[in-house]
């Protein structure tokens, strides 16, 4: 029983996880990218179709990786070649991949989907109470804790890391140092996007393999929120999704055991929870200071 | 390869801040045609049922201004949002909130039957809109908290809140359970304007007041001023001794006030009722139709009736020709996108340079 519920904890934060950790890094290279939530919208309904037609789950993961890595290249020429408000375009793509996906998907909508076997790594998934949890889960689970990893690694142990970072604190100098600002931004965007598509496959494949048009349900959002709550470290967004990932797995069995209070007000606990966790992580203004890439949301235009 | 270069203009194009609009506008259109072929569907014939078949008769001019009356009212207010730099993303959730406060009196009280319900109820979805829009606008001032994400998440709430609402404590005990509240009494019902022809209600008079109402504090008073030089530079605007935190909530006020108006109206106007869902995203779509305004009052008048129009369109070509009304969003989307990039014409000068080419350019430039 505890060990479903600490299982059902991880399903839940893995998408978080993906997409947050994605939005680090476009973050941490100065660009604010809102349509995370557009970007998974699309790579759910990708991979469900995808996987649907073709039978194969892992080809629909794929399918929505390329889908969400395209679609961030719409917000990338917009805010990077065109110089457009990053907060408006972000929005624009989220409002444009949930009505795309919509659209994309409606005769998806009721049929079950394909759900993605669960990998059972020998012996070590027999081992008690963390058995299951560490070593018998669904493969993106894995990928998900790798990722983790490997952008916290790329972050802050690689030259190309470091790069990246200094452009986000401060792309004048960085573009005065001779690094390609707007094409490490194109990268670091299309990189979020993969990202995204991924925890939207994560959601139509695994979370719940079906397809319906909220399927997404605020789940971007909460990601960017992740990401503010992290201060944009990926071992502290680990952390953050699967606080995240409790709440909402805490919610669900609380309606199921019925303890009285209604289920719309216990659905709206993560978002409650989210403001929250945004108002303790803000107030300590020089902590946010320090640590918000410098460069965040800021237009460059280079000079010649 | 080809590169795309951006040279700054001297100052601002009056030509393309005008042409910025209609250029997204076509734009849309014909990424749509190309969209209903894919899908398809003959393009032209689609359009048709779009954009023009539903201007076609009276009753249907009605329902263009019941659909345009919250989507201008909400936007005018975001309007203020946005030049300012106040990022309120949450308008769709300050309008459910105004409805259901404004909803207090019919529903709870429905024997109280007398001409000052009505004004009693817009007064109290103002308030209430007004009140969930101050919550971001709160936590951004005192704890500097983001109010985009924070505004956003109070939609879900409010989304959430209101299921409970009409499932709950509000629900028609005369209704067969289902989930919805009582219909309204005559006295709570917003009148329409001509109701000999069609449906439209005093929402869409509201809306056109609150629109110019707003044109002229923008433009001919000092607050308007304030507004634009908080917005454009905080900075300034310290020095010239303007309030950043009172700003915030004067915006937040104003648009959370506004969009709880257009959720009263809607409610009281249009359905009548409260029920799971009363709005078709309006919330969001303001959004797009203030940028399409180019956040200008009576912009958005003009912005507010094109989106009004794709709602009916969408209506109309799913009858018609069988084209989902999933497709509306999708047009609405693309709309903004081509809004976003076709202002970048208003800054910028847009030069294609092939690679080659480049060099040959830089260097006549120097000379």
């Amino acid at each position: 029983m505890f060990e479903d519920i600490l299982i059902t904890i991880a399903t839940a934060a893995t998408p978080l996880l993906i997409a947050a950790v994605g939005e680090v890094v476009v973050e941490r290279s100065g660009v604010l990218n809102l349509g995370v939530e557009g970007m998974m919208v699309m790579g759910a309904v990708t991979g469900f179709g995808v996987a649907l037609t073709t039978g194969s789950p892992w080809l629909g993961v794929v399918a929505a990786i390329i889908v969400g890595a395209l679609f961030s290249l719409l917000f990338g020429f917009l805010t990077l070649t065109l110089v457009t408000n990053q907060v408006a375009t972000g929005l624009a793509l989220t409002l444009l991949g949930l009505g795309l996906a919509g659209m994309l998907g409606e005769s998806f909508v009721g049929l079950p989907g394909i759900k993605m076997s669960y990998l059972y790594i020998p012996g070590l998934s027999d081992l008690p109470v963390v058995g299951k949890l560490l070593f018998g889960q669904d493969p993106l689970f894995y990928v998900s804790i790798a990722l983790t990893a490997g952008v916290a690694y790329f972050l802050f142990r690689t030259r190309a890391g470091l790069t990246l970072r200094s452009i986000g604190d401060n792309h004048t100098s960085a573009h005065a140092l001779g690094i390609k600002v707007i094409a490490i931004r194109y990268m670091a965007v299309m990189f979020g996007g993969a990202c995204a598509g991924l925890a939207g496959a994560y959601l139509s494949l695994v979370y719940t393999p079906q397809w319906n048009e909220n399927m997404t349900a605020g789940r971007g959002w909460i990601a960017l929120a992740l990401v503010v709550f992290a201060s944009w470290r990926p071992w502290r967004v680990l952390a953050g999704a699967y606080l995240f990932g409790a709440v909402s797995i805490g919610q669900l069995h609380a309606q199921a055991l019925g303890i009285g209070v209604p289920s719309q007000l216990l659905s709206s606990l993560p978002y409650l929870a989210t403001v929250v966790v945004l108002v303790l992580i803000s107030r300590n203004r020089r902590l946010t200071m320090v640590n918000t890439p410098a460069s965040l949301g800021r237009p460059f235009v280079p000079d010649r | 390869m080809m590169r795309i270069e951006l040279v700054k203009r001297p100052e601002r194009s009056k030509l393309f801040a005008a042409l910025s609009p209609f250029i997204a506008l076509g734009l849309t259109l014909i990424a749509g045609a190309i969209m209903f072929s894919v899908l398809g569907k003959n393009p032209v014939e689609a359009l048709y049922y779009y954009f023009i078949d539903p201007l076609r008769e009276v009753w249907s001019l009605h329902e263009l201004a019941v659909k345009a009356a919250p989507l201008i009212l909400i936007a005018v207010g975001l309007s203020i949002c946005y030049l300012s730099n106040n990022w309120n993303i949450g308008a769709e959730g300050q309008f459910i909130v105004g409805a259901i406060v404004g909803s207090i009196l019919p529903v709870m009280f429905p024997d109280f039957q007398s001409w000052i319900v009505l004004p009693l109820m817009l007064l109290m979805g103002i308030a209430g809109g007004a009140a969930y829009g101050a919550i971001p606008a709160y936590l951004k001032v005192r704890f500097n908290t983001n109010e985009i994400l924070t505004s956003l998440m109070l939609v879900y709430v409010a989304q959430l809140f209101l299921d409970w609402m009409v499932r709950g404590p509000w629900r028609n005990p005369a209704g067969m359970n289902f989930p919805e509240t009582r219909t309204f009494s005559p006295s709570a019902v917003l009148p329409e304007i001509w109701s000999a022809s069609g449906r439209a209600n005093w929402g869409f008079v509201f809306a056109i007041v609150a629109a110019v109402a707003l044109w002229f504090m923008l433009s001919r008073t000092l607050k308007g001023f304030e507004v634009l030089v908080l917005g454009q530079s905080p900075r300034a605007g310290r020095f010239a001794g303007f309030s950043q935190s009172r700003m915030v909530f004067f915006a937040f006020l104003v648009s959370g006030g506004l969009a709880g108006l257009a959720g009263i109206s809607e409610v009281s106007g249009a359905i009548g009722q409260l029920r799971p869902t009363i709005s078709p995203g309006y919330g969001f779509a303001a959004i797009i139709v203030a940028f399409l305004g180019r956040l200008n009052p009576l912009g958005i008048i003009a912005a507010g009736l094109v989106l009004a129009l794709s709602y009916l369109g969408g209506e109309a070509a799913q009858i018609s020709i069988g084209v989902s009304d999933k497709v509306v969003r999708a047009f609405q989307g693309m709309l903004l996108f081509f809004v976003l990039a076709c202002d970048t014409l208003i800054l910028y000068r847009i030069r294609f340079v092939g690679a080659s080419a480049a060099k040959t350019v830089e260097a006549t430039q120097n000379v």
